[in-house]
Parts: C-alpha cells; sequence; structure tokens
C-alpha cells in the first residue's frame, strides 16, 4: 500500500504536521488481549453492587423494571447496533421503520399527535422543550415547578445561559399556575418528583389563558394509567423512556421523549422520520422535515443535536410491541399496587409516616425520625437500598419506589431493617 | 427484494414490511408481566380515560417484525461503511459484553457511593486515558454526544470570559466554511453570532480572511483538524496565533480524531477546549443514530468551567462525585453521561494500548491515501494534496456527464457498498467524502475502487443506468419530497 501511495513510510504523508507535536508519547499502558481486557473489566465491575443483588426501593427518575428476553435480543441485533444515521434510506429502511413506529407508539401512549425521534434524555428534553417554547412565544421567562427532577431543573438552568433564558424555579403546583403571565411556558413533571400524581389539566388551563405553552415531563409507563398529558391539553409532552425496556447502566444512554401538538411540528429539535413511497409505489420511510435541523439550516436551526438514542428508541418500540396496552398497564397497576402496600407498611412503622400531598402513583416520600441519608446507609447494611435521601428543606424524608419487580418478602425485609434501624 | 414475508398482513399500501398495527388483532399478547389494575389506588380523576390503541401482538410475531426489520439494514457488520466523518470502524464485541455485566448494566445512578466504586473509577481511569490521547489536563464524560459537548464547551468559553469582564463584548464565534452543521447551530443556541470564514486553494482555512474576520469582539473559533476535507491545517499554528492573540479561544472538533492517534495531540498544537466523539474514535457502535458520547477536554485555564459533578479520587483510592466547582457551567446532563457507552470505549481503548492506538491513527491514515491513489487517476479530488483519514472527490465532471454524486452513491449499493457521505462540506461541489478506516483490509479498500472505477466507466456511456440506482436494494430511490410536504409521521396519518 506504501508504495501505491509512493511512499516509503506513513512518516512521509505527516510532515505537515508541526514536528514538535508529531508522535507524542500517549501515557497509555501496553494493550490486553480480549480475555485480559474481559477480565480486566469483570474485576472492575465486581466493585459495583447491581440493583438486582437485593430489594431495590430507589427510583427518582430511573428504575429497576423488568426487561422481557426479546427486547435486547431484537433491539441490539448488530444491523441495528452498528449503522448509522440512515443517510441513505433504501439500505436503511429497518432502521426507518422501526424508528417512525417508535414515534407512532409514543404518540398513542401520550395521546400526542406527533413525536420526534428522540432526544438524548429526560432532562436535555425538559431543556429543549423550554427553547422550543421560547421560539414560538417569543417570551424569555421559564417557569419550572419544584416537581421537576433536581437533575433535570439543573440541566435547565445550564442550557438557559445559551440562550438567555430566564428560568423562575417555584415551590408547588398552586405557585406555578400562578405564574403563568408572560411566561413561555410553564413545566411540571408527572408523577411529581416526590411522587404525586399531579393535575396536568389545571396546568394547561392556566397555561392557555397566559398565552404560554404546558409542558409536562411524564413517565411513559405511567400513561398507561393515568390521562395521558395529550388528552389534558398539554402543548409539550417530553420524559426519559429509560422505563421502556433500557437498562439503568448508572444513568445512560437511554432515551428522551419529546411529542408535540401537530401545529408545533416544525419546531421540533432533532431527526423525524416521515412514511413516503419509493419510485416503484412501494411505501418507505425517510428521514424528513429536515429544513429544521442543523446539517441544513446551521446557526439557524431549531437545535444543534445530530445523534441522538435511536438504538435505544428501537429498544423502547420492541417494549412496546411485546406488552401492548394490557402488559403495559399490568406494569404500571403492578407498581403501584405494591408501592401503596409498601407505604401502608412502611408508615405503621413508629416514627415514620408518608408525607405525599395528595395521591401517589408508585413512589412515595416516606418522614423518618432521623436523617434520610444516614437510615438509608444503615439499612444497606442489611443488603437492602431503602430508596433516595431527599435534599430539601427537611433532611427525614427518604423516597420511596416500587416497580412490577418489587416482591411482598422485600417489603417485609425493608419494613423489618427500618424498624431495627429506627429502633 | 424480498416483499411482504408469511404473514398474511393487509398492508394498506405495497410494502416491504407489514407495520406493527397491520399485524395486531385486539386480544393477542400477554405473558411476559402478571396481569393487574391499578383503580383500587388511583383516584377517577386521574386515570386514563382515551383510548390506549398499541398494537396487540404475540411474540413470534414481534420477533419476526423486527428481524425482518433489522434485515433491510446495512451495518458495519454487514459490509464496508464509508461515511466521511462518521469514523464507521468495525467494533469488537468484547466492548458490548463489558458494558453488559451486572455492576454496570444493572447499576442505578443515584445508589450510593460505596455501592458504585467501580463505576466511578472507570469513569476516572478513562479520563486520564483519554487525557494522555489528546494531551489536554481535564476531561468530562458527561456530554451524550458531539453536538452536546460542543454546546457545553461554548457554554464554558462564554464563563470564561464573563471571569475576565469580557463576556458582554465577545459575541462572535469563528467558524470554517468547511465546519459540520453543529458548530454552528451550537454557537448559535450559545447566543453567540457566527461568522463563517472560506478555506484557501489548498483547503486550509483562509487565514488572510480570518485575520480579516478577527476582533476583540471574538470568543474563539472553532476548528475540526484534520478538517472534514480530511487535510490537516497547513498553517495551524498561525491560525492558533492569530486567534490567541486577539484573546479568543481555540474550540477543537473531535470529530475527526481518529487521523490523530498517536500520531499529533491536540492539546500539543494549542487547542484550549476539545470535544471527542467515542463512537467514531473510540469504537462504540454508533446504534442507528445514537447513542454517541462526547467528552469534553480542557487546558488548565478552562478545566474549572467543565460540568458537575467531577469525579475525584482520595488519598485512599476511593472515587466520589464533586460538585463543588463554583466556576462550572453546571450540568448537562442527569446521571453520569452515557455510562454505557463509557464503558465501551475504556474497553477498546485498553485492548489497544499505546502502540495498538498509533497503529489505528497510521493505519487509518494508509487507508485513506491508498484510496486516494487509486481513485485519483479517474476522479477529481477537491483538494490534491495526501490526506490524513478519508479522502474527498469532487464529482462536477461525473454530474456534467449526466450522473450527480448522489446517483454515484446510489450505485455503490449495486455493487454491495454503504455509500460514503455526499454533498458534505457544503464548499465542495458534487462532494464525496469518504472514510475508509483502520479496520478494513487491503481487499476490501480493492474492492471499493473497484466498484467506484466500474461506475465512473458507466457514467462515461450509459450515465441513465446510473440514475436509475439502486436496483438491488431493499427500495428504489425514496420521494422525499412526498414525505416533507404531506408528512404523514405516525400511524393515523399514514393510512389516510
Amino acid at each position: 500500500m506504501l508504495a501505491a501511495v509512493g511512499v516509503r513510510t506513513v512518516d512521509e504523508l505527516l510532515e505537515v504536521i508541526p514536528p514538535h507535536a508529531r508522535r507524542p508519547s500517549l501515557d497509555a499502558p501496553a494493550g490486553l488481549s480480549e480475555l485480559e481486557v474481559a477480565a480486566e473489566v469483570v474485576a472492575l465491575a465486581s466493585q459495583d453492587r447491581p440493583a438486582g443483588n437485593g430489594p431495590f426501593f430507589l427510583g427518582a427518575g430511573s428504575y429497576r423494571r423488568y426487561i422481557p428476553a426479546a427486547v435486547p435480543a431484537l433491539a441490539a441485533r448488530s444491523e441495528f447496533l452498528t449503522a448509522y444515521t440512515p443517510y441513505q434510506p433504501e439500505v436503511s429502511q429497518g432502521t426507518l421503520q422501526a424508528i417512525w413506529e417508535y414515534q407512532s407508539l409514543i404518540a398513542e401512549l401520550l395521546a400526542m399527535e406527533v413525536a420526534n425521534s428522540s432526544l438524548y434524555d429526560g432532562s436535555t428534553a425538559v431543556a429543549e422543550a423550554a427553547m422550543l417554547a421560547a421560539r414560538v412565544t417569543g417570551r424569555s421567562r421559564v417557569v419550572v415547578s419544584a416537581s421537576v427532577h433536581p437533575e433535570h431543573r439543573a440541566v435547565l438552568a445550564t442550557y438557559a445561559k445559551g440562550p438567555d433564558l430566564d428560568v423562575v424555579e417555584v415551590a408547588d403546583e398552586a405557585a406555578l399556575l400562578l405564574a403563568a403571565p408572560g411566561a413561555a411556558c410553564l413545566i411540571t413533571q408527572n408523577p411529581a418528583f416526590r411522587g404525586d400524581i399531579v393535575d396536568l389539566r389545571a396546568l394547561a388551563e392556566a397555561a392557555h389563558a397566559a398565552g404560554a405553552l404546558a409542558i409536562a415531563s411524564v413517565d411513559p409507563i405511567a400513561c398507561a394509567v393515568l390521562e395521558p398529558p395529550g388528552a389534558c391539553g398539554v402543548d409539550v409532552a417530553i420524559g426519559d423512556g429509560q422505563g421502556l425496556g433500557i437498562p439503568l447502566s448508572f444513568g445512560g444512554p437511554s432515551v428522551g421523549i419529546m411529542a408535540v401538538r401537530a401545529d408545533l411540528v416544525r419546531q421540533l429539535p432533532g431527526r423525524i422520520v416521515g412514511a413516503t413511497r419509493d419510485a416503484r409505489g412501494v411505501r418507505g420511510f425517510v428521514n424528513t422535515l429536515q429544513t429544521r435541523e442543523q446539517h441544513i439550516r446551521r446557526e439557524k436551526a431549531t437545535s444543534n443535536i445530530c445523534t441522538n438514542e435511536a438504538v435505544y428508541a428501537i429498544h423502547a418500540a420492541v417494549y412496546l410491541s411485546l406488552l401492548g396496552p394490557r402488559g403495559l398497564a399490568a406494569v404500571a397497576a403492578r407498581s403501584a399496587l405494591t408501592a401503596h402496600r409498601a407505604a401502608a407498611r412502611l408508615a405503621s412503622i413508629p416514627g415514620c409516616a408518608v408525607t405525599n400531598a395528595g395521591p401517589f402513583l408508585w413512589e412515595f416520600t416516606l418522614r423518618l425520625p432521623r436523617a434520610a441519608a444516614a437510615v438509608r446507609d444503615a439499612v444497606l447494611a442489611f443488603g437492602i437500598v431503602a430508596g433516595h435521601p431527599l435534599t430539601g428543606d427537611d433532611p427525614n424524608e427518604l423516597l420511596v419506589a416500587c416497580t412490577e419487580l418489587t416482591t411482598d418478602a422485600d417489603i417485609d425485609a425493608l419494613a423489618d431493617a427500618l424498624t431495627r434501624v429506627l429502633a | 427484494m424480498r416483499r411482504s414475508p408469511e404473514s398474511g398482513a393487509r398492508t394498506a399500501e405495497p410494502a416491504l414490511e407489514p407495520l406493527l398495527v397491520e399485524l395486531a388483532r385486539a386480544g393477542r399478547g400477554g405473558g411476559h408481566v402478571p396481569d393487574a389494575d391499578a383503580s383500587a389506588v388511583i383516584p377517577a380523576r386521574f386515570r386514563r380515560t382515551v383510548p390506549l390503541a398499541l398494537p396487540e401482538l404475540v411474540e413470534q410475531q414481534v420477533v419476526r417484525h423486527f428481524t425482518h426489520l433489522a434485515q433491510l439494514n446495512y451495518s458495519v457488520d454487514t459490509g464496508f461503511y464509508p461515511l466521511g466523518s462518521c469514523t464507521m470502524k468495525y467494533n469488537p464485541k468484547v466492548n458490548d459484553r463489558a458494558a453488559a455485566l451486572a455492576g454496570f448494566a444493572d447499576l442505578h445512578p443515584l445508589q450510593p457511593e460505596a455501592d458504585t466504586q467501580g463505576a466511578l473509577r472507570l469513569i476516572w481511569e478513562l479520563e486520564r486515558l483519554l487525557a494522555g490521547i489528546t494531551g489536554m489536563a481535564e476531561i468530562s464524560l458527561q456530554p451524550a454526544a458531539g453536538a452536546h459537548a460542543e454546546f457545553t464547551s461554548l457554554l464554558m468559553f462564554k464563563a470564561f470570559h464573563a471571569g475576565r469582564g469580557e463576556g458582554a463584548r465577545r459575541r462572535r464565534i469563528i467558524v470554517p466554511n468547511s465546519a459540520h452543521g453543529t458548530n454552528s447551530s451550537s454557537a448559535a443556541l450559545c447566543g453567540y453570532v457566527v461568522t463563517t470564514v472560506p478555506s484557501d486553494p489548498r483547503g486550509n482555512v483562509d487565514l488572510a480572511a480570518l485575520r480579516a474576520a478577527l476582533g476583540d469582539d471574538v470568543a474563539g473559533m472553532m476548528l475540526t483538524n484534520p478538517n472534514t476535507l480530511g487535510l490537516f491545517e497547513e498553517h495551524l499554528e498561525a491560525v492558533m496565533a492569530a486567534v490567541h492573540g486577539c484573546g479568543g479561544l481555540m474550540y477543537g472538533d473531535g470529530a475527526n480524531m481518529n487521523a490523530l492517534l498517536g500520531i499529533a495531540r491536540p492539546g500539543d498544537l494549542g487547542f484550549d477546549v476539545l470535544h471527542l466523539n467515542l463512537h467514531k474514535t473510540f469504537s462504540t457502535p454508533h446504534g442507528a443514530g445514537g447513542p454517541g458520547a462526547g467528552p469534553v477536554c480542557a487546558t488548565p485555564a478552562l478545566a474549572p468551567y467543565l460540568p458537575v459533578p467531577r469525579v475525584i479520587r482520595s488519598e485512599e483510592g476511593r472515587f466520589r462525585l464533586d460538585s463543588q466547582r463554583p466556576q462550572s457551567v453546571g450540568r448537562v446532563r442527569a446521571g453520569h453521561g452515557n455510562f454505557g457507552v463509557l464503558v465501551r470505549a475504556y474497553t477498546y481503548i485498553r485492548q489497544l494500548g499505546e502502540e495498538g492506538l498509533r497503529a489505528t491513527g497510521e493505519d487509518a491514515v494508509l487507508a485513506a491515501n491508498y484510496l486516494l491513489s487509486r481513485l485519483r487517476p479517474t476522479f477529481d479530488v477537491a483538494f490534491d494534496r495526501p490526506c490524513m483519514h478519508e479522502l474527498v472527490l469532487t464529482l462536477a465532471a461525473q454530474k456534467s456527464a449526466g450522473a450527480s454524486a448522489l446517483d454515484v452513491a446510489k450505485a455503490l449499493i449495486d455493487e454491495g457498498f454503504h455509500p460514503p457521505t455526499v454533498y458534505f462540506p457544503l464548499s465542495v461541489p458534487e462532494a464525496m467524502m469518504i472514510e475508509p478506516t483502520e479496520t478494513e483490509p487491503k481487499e476490501t479498500l480493492d474492492a471499493f475502487a473497484d466498484a467506484l472505477l466500474r461506475i465512473a466507466a458507466l457514467v462515461r456511456t450509459d450515465p441513465a443506468a446510473v440514475r436509475a440506482a439502486p436496483l438491488s436494494a431493499p427500495l428504489a430511490r425514496l420521494d422525499e419530497v412526498r414525505a416533507a410536504r404531506n408528512p404523514a409521521l405516525t400511524w393515523e396519518r399514514a393510512s389516510s
């Protein structure tokens, strides 16, 4: 090959590089065989305690759920995994139809008219939704409720420094509705971070009365049993799709969901797949409405997003196809029923009380007689992950989640451990 | 071409594969989770009242459906995928196995630090490895993709200038006309005004135009090096001096870092901030469009602005998260970034080691120059000098002869290859950007070159045949105008 190129060494091709910088030391260790590297990563992973190793009540936005065997078997097939963005639709119909079906499934689940093909995650979806609202309304004030995941609010605050949005955080849903006048949008989360079910109709009414957009970050599985955002008048529904057949993976990758009313479709960030026909009249799919996107519009694009989370959108599509309406409602219902049994049991421990202001779904706030972080650590010694210590005004609050994987034996174990720790 | 398989589903129109809704029948499915009804614990006013019309299917139908769809895809695992600027190299399978280990895949982002020491250590170690590879001081692995990293980096620029009392004045970002579209849109998202500078006749940034564009209102310049023409900037040191001379910062878009592995380090070349695309250079699968990961690498002067939390190691060798960085731009993603991607990149780098990394860079450059030597006699090269990891042809002559870059790309499908990137960079007419990567043997490069030469000959004798391609793909060319004019983005609209 060198001879064909007309050089004796590769170095002759690299003379353009400043000599002082050429061929540096990388300070990297020597390479390993596959056997050796496999052993090394197993050793590293063994220093972690997987969520499945014992009763697990930690949620707070990421949930340990049952992943049907067929989900990774199909969605992680290498024809999906090792392709890229479908720039050549004739040889990418697998990706394109799967993503289009993801869009359709999400739109149906959320009762929204249009969904995009994915964003990075739930946190960046909050920020993209706020920027969409600012574009649509020409206003810069974004009001967000403390119901929204604290890390998602932190990401929104970071993003706001770019387009110079004025982010106002309010303590609860009542304050959110009152803050509508002059706002680009009102943003809430359902279920709320503390587990409460939120009234999305009230959100939409207050927002629309003030000419603002109603934005709801929802758990897609909760939408199987709760009135979905589209049926409540929400303009932009967002969320994190991790629960839809995607491993926890220490928080990522997952899939950021965004769905809107039909008249907002040209304001959507990211890729959108549309149906069309080929030259022979056969149905096919392409990336469409691309004049919104960075590779065409550059500095006038609706977003800078390019690479997204396609293969996890495909995971979500497979998961929803396998479970269907009955299976999805069962996942949500089983989680909720178990959580209510757990709440009743834990609230019966002396000094403990459930402090949610209204009805909750599958996650609830348990007030302990002592600091939640210390109690969580003490319970950990029993091999039980008790939940997420909240960092608000009350350091004694613990956020406790149940899923369809939580058993009555898990609840008994947590109740017994808490009783002993608190005794 | 394989048409609707044995499913017997009614499709609304001729189709390769029925839709899920066309396969579904009421009452089918179930068995994955026990049935349950939540109405006892959800007040009526909050319950779902609108129908949940998800398709109902048995598992076998779902398996065949998605298997058929997968078979309609071209992928790195099925063939040569020389998509320029995307670095579609082979992804070793051990990387996926590592990411699937229970200690990584079944780990919650908010578990106590005592239970996540392995994951935190992996993040810390990967940051050190990438620092050595890039010559940068500190790294955040939080951004989820390259464009996300660009935005993060420009927020760091903003904070840096604001910290020196120059935030209000420095409102412009310089972007070469060969840059990825994300550069301009990330800058605009950050509130910056974009000034585009042209290329010179050798494919470099036009130095005179750059100097004319610079001033004390410039926050910085975004430079991809090697650039999207596959060329190393010949005047890099002059570009650096000019931008730094007016108080601006240099941002390195690391999309093309594969060309520099072990060959040069952006930190040694003078960049202040650099992003990497782990899904490109570090062999994490591209996932049909994602996920990726976009680490941001900074010099000591810019490191205080990196996103939080950071992973730090105590003197006792324990790892913990640190959010006490008052100058940080803040958090840009929940959790710890696309951790599953980080595991794959770590595994890849450990397997290669110092010499393997250097061989990767050298082999990528050699492969591209070999293809260039095979194609140069027949095709016009946009800028004819030794390239780095990719080459850009201009097919203006073929277009005049009756077949455009797009037509030639489609004809490559019939030859069994995924087409290269076409019509990018925008500064080259009828551009075709070819990136072979280091993981293809010479036989593949020769077969690809032979195919392109055959197509070039066909353009001269029968351009209409080239325009008719592809004939062997699952579908013929698709009507993109129809898709955009009457958007059918979900099931309801598709059948109407």
